[in-house]
């Protein structure tokens, strides 16, 4: 972490570290809050795009408005699209040194300790601070490669063929209503192509991070891997602590093709007050591999379900998820896996933690087509719930159009034992330190696939979590 | 000074339903003693209430290290205190291993001071430790990184309970029924360890229905425990008298205990 240490006054009471907020007097630009299409032509004009577009946002804006909230999942109730800004400039040009990146944002960074992980295990960093991306790094070998790693606005600039290839082609704006927003008010976001055959060693990373009180971060994120190549990239997110609620809608799209791989692993870390509402759809062409993980903690409301469409033969889905809900959070979150063809195989593992009245839901989906003979699929969901005031559910939708087909599920929901808690207390151990072992246990099985940095990191946010959770 | 654990006129419920009823017992550091008496009379519920264990609530009477009044603390408390419980079904923890469980174990329990949070003691003199006590306990070194009791066998459980007492060295130590579900040469390699284990420093009760932990851990009492009272107390010959000869006669000599053995199981039939 930095040396520079936040002050006292900067960080919200509670158990959240990242509540610190920075000033945003300095921003370059900054919409009105609302939103109608003379916000949506703004930002595009801001940002200088093509015709195409723009039009592709402002109808997207349409479908938006012509969809109804989803009366599943969490409680939207009290989420006002009008009371958002949908576009934010803190900076003016992006850095290729954390030196150009303006101080206090650079500090921010900092703080979450993003340059240093840069210098020690990264290929590639970007930085996104409210609608723009404010660094961005890619190890040179990579580049000489025809490895591309920037950020979606600049690839929409700078590889325009490539980009309008692929661009909605996975989640297209009428998927469901939050895309189409993320649709009409995108910024921002990862892009990634790795060329045939090339394998990057190290993961790229992004961070995101809101600043601002009612904010909406709508980044989108591609991510192209070409036959027989693959990638590692991780996200993590942060916000501080409001009283009113920000909005995070992310739409990523991923394609794997033949023989590739991809791991998407997302460690995110929301404050309370935000509405985490993301659409994440790879498609996994012949014998390819892709590998969402995916930590949630955090957040007001999540509603998440990362994807996967297994689209040729031999194409396999991965889906780890844990999720955490505390005090006053809803996690909605779960999987989907498509078997769109024969010989596919997936598998689902979700663990989930709720304590503190917080409530968490593992919704999935494994579906599987006509025609799509020989696939298997292995689901397993664990709840651990730590007090009687929190909640569990579990939600699980099979459907399946084909016979010959393997497909399991199992789910298990327990409470902290006694037992366990009493066993590890008279080794000395006080109720908290045993109850965040206990927990941290439950998880191991999901943790161990992560890089150890991220397992490190996990397990930290974890125990920050379980902090003051017994009285 | 030698330290002195004291219970006196324990009464022990679950729930509503009273299981102790006043017992009494004095165990000195360095001492030796074994608890016996039948199935359901109260061993283990005395073991439970010496560690701690929320559900068996204390009605009456008081339990003292030293003349400090222990009665009211938790169950981490007294192991900081020097209390240690080694169970007659020890607890699976599933994803925790053996070796980061123990560490933060013998970290709180050697410095009982310690704030949480605050560092573990030293990984490479923790391992060398911990291997040197697993090897003296004939146990394969690769359980320190499986998950704590999660699939080990009755035997490896009860290896892994006297292997906490190797690395916490309790001042009281209470077993129950460690030496069930051994086979012989564990039972021996449990009784050798515990005896190299114990002396001075530690006071030990030992709940057995069998002979041979006590062969090499020679009783300086025998208590025998029935209907939720110790009812007689004598030397390492009553242990014997015991595994000879049954309960049979000790019901004959304390009839009033064992009236109101017969009207609990009456009670939960
Ligand atoms: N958690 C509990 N819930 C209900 N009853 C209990 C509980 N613990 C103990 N008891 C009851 O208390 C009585 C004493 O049980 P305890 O386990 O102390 O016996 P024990 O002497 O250890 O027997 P054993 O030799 O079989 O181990 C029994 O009738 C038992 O059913
Ligand atoms: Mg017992």
């Amino acid at each position: 972490m930095s040396t520079d240490a936040p002050s006292s006054s900067d960080i919200q009471p509670g158990a959240y570290q990242y509540g610190f907020h920075d000033s945003t007097e300095f921003y370059s630009f900054k919409s009105r809050k609302g939103l109608d299409e003379e916000i949506v032509s703004q930002i595009s004009a801001m940002k200088q795009e093509p015709e195409w577009m723009r039009d592709f946002r402002l109808q997207s804006l349409q479908i938006f408005e012509s969809r109804p909230m989803p009366d599943w999942g969490g409680d939207l109730g009290e989420l006002d699209f009008n009371d958002i800004y949908y576009y934010m400039k803190a900076a003016a040009e992006q850095g290729r040194s954390w030196d150009d990146v303006p101080d206090d944002i650079r500090k921010t960074y900092d703080r979450l300790g993003i340059p240093e992980a840069e210098k020690k295990y990264l290929a590639g960093v970007k930085a996104q601070y409210e609608s723009e991306v404010v660094y961005g790094s890619l190890r040179e070998d990579l580049e000489k490669q025809g490895v591309i790693f920037t950020d979606t606005d600049s690839a929409l600039r700078d590889h325009p063929e490539l980009f309008r290839e692929y661009f909605g082609t996975v989640i297209p704006s009428g998927d469901n209503k939050f895309a189409a927003l993320n649709s009409a008010v995108w910024s921002g976001g990862s892009f990634i192509y790795v060329p045939k055959g090339v394998a990057i060693d190290f993961p790229l990373q992004a961070y995101f991070r809101i600043n601002s009180q009612n904010m909406g971060q709508f980044e989108r994120t591609l991510i192209i891997v070409d036959e027989g190549a693959s990638v590692h990239y991780v996200e993590g997110c942060t916000a501080p602590t409001y009283s009113s609620d920000s909005l995070h809608s992310a739409v990523v799209e991923i394609i794997v093709k033949r023989g590739a791989r991809c791991r998407y692993t997302t460690i995110q870390n929301w404050s309370n007050n935000v509405y985490n509402l993301v659409t994440k759809r790879a498609m996994v062409m012949a014998d390819g591999l892709m590998e969402w993980i995916d930590g949630n903690l955090g957040s007001r409301l999540t509603m998440k379900y990362p994807a996967i469409w297994l689209m040729e033969p031999g194409a396999r889905g991965e889906t780890l998820s844990i999720a955490f809900a505390g005090e006053s959070q809803h996690q909605d979150a779960g999987a989907k896996m498509v078997h769109c063809a024969p010989n596919t195989s997936s598998r689902i593992i979700s663990k989930s933690i709720s304590r503190g009245g917080g409530r968490s839901s593992y919704r999935g989906l494994v579906k599987v087509q006509k025609n799509a003979e020989n696939c298997r699929s292995n689901v397993v969901c664990d709840a651990l719930i730590l007090d009687s005031e929190s909640r569990s559910d579990t939600y699980p939708y099979i459907e399946v159009e084909e016979e010959n087909v393997a497909i399991e599920h199992e789910a298990s929901v327990s409470r902290i034992a006694e037992e366990q808690l009493f066993y590890l207390m008279s080794r000395g151990m006080s109720e908290a330190e045993a109850s965040a072992m206990i927990v941290t246990g439950f998880v191991e099985p999901l943790v161990k696939e992560l890089p150890m940095e991220y397992a490190v990191e996990l397990n930290r946010l974890i125990e920050l979590q379980m902090e003051g959770s017994v009285g | 000074m030698s330290s002195v654990l004291k219970v006196s006129d324990l009464h022990v419920s679950v729930g509503e339903t009273p299981i102790l009823k006043g017992v009494n017992l004095e165990i000195g550091q360095g001492e030796i003693h074994a608890l016996m008496g039948p199935n359901g009379s109260g061993k283990s519920t005395l073991a439970y209430a010496l560690a701690g264990h929320p559900n068996y609530s204390v009605t009456g009477g008081t339990i003292e290290v030293d003349g400090v009044n222990i009665t009211e603390m938790e169950a981490d408390e007294r192991a900081r205190l020097g209390m240690f419980l080694a169970f007659q079904y020890p607890v699976v923890i599933p994803g925790v291993k053996v070796a980061d469980f123990l560490r933060h174990a013998v970290t709180n329990v050697r410095n009982p001071d310690r704030k949480e949070g605050e560092g573990l003691i030293g990984m490479r003199e923790f391992r060398k430790e911990l291997r040197s006590r697993m090897t003296e306990l004939g146990m394969d070194h690769e359980f320190a990184r499986r998950y704590l009791n999660d699939g080990f066998s009755g035997g490896e459980k009860k290896r892994m309970e006297i292997l906490q007492l190797a690395m916490l060295q309790p001042r009281f130590a209470i077993l129950d029924e460690t030496d069930s579900g051994l086979d012989s040469d564990a039972v021996r390699v449990v009784s050798e360890g515990l005896a190299r284990l114990s002396g001075p420093q530690m006071g030990v009760l030992i709940i057995t229905h069998h002979e041979r932990l006590l062969e090499f851990n020679t009783p300086q009492f025998t208590h025998v425990m029935l209907g939720g009272r110790i009812v007689e107390t004598g030397d390492a010959a009553l242990a014997n008298e015991l595994h000879s000869n049954g309960y049979a006669e000790v019901r004959k000599r304390h009839p009033q205990a064992a009236a109101e053995e017969a009207a609990a199981e009456e009670a939960l039939a």
